[in-house]
């Protein structure tokens, strides 16, 4: 269980997250959605420890993010920024090898090895996977990355908009693998998403964002109303039903 | 420990990718996939070669033109050769690890002024507490104190650089430009104002050059950087994840900050090893970190490390005896390495501009 108490950070005078509380139970796939510069980010971020808050404590699984050994949460909890840019010249199999980093140092074993193919596969980087890649595209670089944090194996993933610079099979592709991983694998897996209707079709809970605060939280049948999305969004959604799942629709 | 799930690696792939059969040996070693062997067996070819170089090198430069006293010369030329070789070493490293902890592959502590800041501490104390003083005082006592001086400046230059964030490129060698150029101007204006007999003992400390190094400080030097070596070889798996940025280092488990510290430490003691030994070589090792990784196909510091101080030492030894032995020039190998590190850093600086 992820639980998020009283967190704030401030950058100079902008209150980027004002007193957040949130809990994520174990299981499942949460998304956090809201517009822009709504915080989705920072509070990722201070949940993983990548960045300090100024107030408030977030514990994983009774573990205080802030305090425990960076080795430790490592083998508990995987997290993914948005940007991810790279200063070394690696191959795509080197960087999804990390991943396996926090279990066995430098020196892989056959299983890791096994667990990093499996996952170069999955993702379709084989071709690529030992090329050294200078400029790759946004996409392959993408799912490469995504491809680490997974080999990581830890019982919590967090993910700042996976779906960043993947066209639409490749999306589609790697939503289906992070519902595999809770439904199959008892993960909990927590990502930022852009587009309303993945949250919608691909997750259990939905968490709102809006200027530093969490502004609504539920089921995806409780969130995916036109009036909540108008409240995240200021904005216009109809909802439809459609196979199954709601779907927004803003396009108009 | 929790139950955590077997790992999803035995799950069978999504039926829409393709069957690529894996074609593994049965006994691969560590873990590693068929390519990367090769290219681990290839990296282990180049460092061989290197050796191989650095050995005739240094090889070359005892034994070639060894008439008369014999003795005598090859004791003189030993002396030589181990104070380039902990030179090289010292310069090779300190460049690799500059890197990586700051995350770019074109600065070097040359380059950022880090060797003038040494030079301005050396004159510094001459300065303060005159020549009379300190040449009574035990050399190593000395050089340990400016040591420290270098540590303690050096960690607070690099918080001024690096501190808060990412910065431009361009801006950072610019700063290097600046900082560079203003120790050594203040360095020369200090010369200027201490008395012409400290001046002497002070030019003769800066200016050594590989031929009147003093022992005792060479073995205090080549025991610092044989500890540096050392400690950086057991460190260098988290090196690498260093490299890959301050965000996938933690997520990794790799606490970053102290790592990074760890680094600027032992980057300032061999920056001033190398610089109390011969002066500032500004970019002998950018060359050499750079032309490292290009020969061994890789950024893994197990690799990299010993690849860049074998060249380094290739460099400075070989390049010694072509100029002594052949062109029986004295003395202007630093200048011919700063031409063309200079060159290449330039180069360096253009290709990144373009992408
Ligand atoms: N390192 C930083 N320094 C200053 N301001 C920042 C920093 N990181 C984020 N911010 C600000 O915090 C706000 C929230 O950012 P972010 O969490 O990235 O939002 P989101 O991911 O929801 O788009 C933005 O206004 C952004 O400008
Ligand atoms: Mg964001």
């Amino acid at each position: 269980m992820i639980e998020i108490k009283d967190v704030t950070k401030r950058y100079g005078e902008t209150v980027v997250l004002d007193g957040v509380s949130l809990t994520i139970a174990p299981g499942g796939v949460t998304s956090v959605i809201g517009a822009n510069d709504a915080g989705k980010s920072t509070l990722l971020s201070v949940v993983s420890r990548l960045v300090p808050a100024d107030g408030g404590t977030v514990t994983v699984d009774g573990m205080d993010v802030a305090t425990t050994p960076g080795d430790r949460l490592a083998r508990r909890l995987a997290v993914l920024r948005q940007d991810n840019h790279l200063s070394v010249r690696l191959t795509v199999r080197e960087l999804v090898a990390f991943g396996r980093f926090p279990h066995s140092g430098g020196r892989l074993t056959a299983a890791d090895r096994d667990l990093v193919e499996e996952a170069i596969d999955h993702f379709e980087l084989g071709d690529l996977a030992d090329r050294h890649l200078d400029q790759p595209s946004g996409g392959q670089w993408q799912r490469a990355h995504v491809a680490m944090v997974l080999c990581q194996d830890t019982d919590y993933v967090l993910l700042d908009e996976p779906l960043n610079n993947l066209d639409m099979r490749h999306s589609a592709q790697m939503m289906r693998r992070l519902r595999r991983m809770a439904d199959d694998y008892g993960k909990t897996v927590v990502m930022v998403v852009h587009d309303v209707n993945f949250a919608s079709c691909h997750s259990d809970t939905i968490v709102a964002m809006k200027d530093g605060s969490v502004v609504a939280q539920g089921t995806t049948v409780e969130m995916m109303t036109p009036e909540v999305l108008n409240a995240v969004y200021d904005l216009d959604i109809d909802v439809h039903e459609i196979g199954g799942h709601r779907i927004g629709v803003y396009f108009s | 420990m929790t139950p955590s799930p077997p790992s999803p690696a035995p799950a069978p792939v999504s039926p829409a990718s393709p069957a690529t059969a894996r074609t593994s040996p049965p006994a691969a070693p560590r873990g590693l996939s068929p390519a990367q062997t090769a290219a681990r067996h290839r990296e282990r070819r180049v460092l061989a070669v290197l050796a191989l170089l650095a050995v005739a090198a240094v090889a070359g430069f005892c034994l070639i033109g060894l008439t008369g006293d014999w003795e005598y010369a090859l004791g003189l030329r030993t002396r030589k050769i181990a104070t380039m070789i902990v030179v090289g070493t010292a310069v090779a490293c300190s460049s690799v690890l500059f890197q990586t902890v700051t995350g770019n592959r074109v600065l070097t502590p040359g380059v950022m002024g880090f060797d003038q800041l040494f030079v301005l501490i050396q004159t510094l104390i001459v300065f303060l507490f005159g020549a009379l003083t300190l040449s009574s005082a035990d050399p190593r006592l000395l050089f340990a104190g400016q040591v420290a001086a270098m540590v303690l400046f050096a960690g607070a230059l690099y918080r001024l650089l690096f501190g808060r964030g990412g910065r431009d490129l361009y801006v950072l060698v610019l700063a290097g430009v600046v900082f560079g150029t203003l120790f050594g101007s203040l360095s020369s204006l200090a010369s200027r104002l201490i008395n012409p007999n400290d001046f002497v003992v002070l030019q003769d400390s800066l200016f050594a050059g590989f031929n009147q190094v003093d022992p005792d400080l060479l073995a205090l030097s080549a025991l610092l950087v044989a500890a540096a070596a050392v400690w950086t070889a057991r460190l260098a798996p988290r090196l690498d994840v260093v490299a890959l940025g301050r965000d996938h280092a933690l997520n990794l488990g790799v606490h970053h900050a102290r790592v990074v510290n760890r680094v600027l430490v032992v980057v300032a003691v061999l920056v001033s090893v190398s610089t109390a030994l011969v002066g500032p070589v500004t970019f002998l090792g950018l060359l050499v970190a750079s032309l490292a990784r290009q020969l061994t196909g890789t950024f893994r510091h197990g690799t990299v490390l010993p690849a860049a101080a074998l060249l380094a030492v290739t460099v400075l030894v070989g390049g010694q005896l072509v100029l002594e032995r052949v062109f029986t020039m004295d003395t202007a190998l630093s200048v011919i390495i700063n031409f063309a590190g200079g060159v290449y850093f330039i180069a360096l600086l253009i290709r990144e501009s373009r992408r």
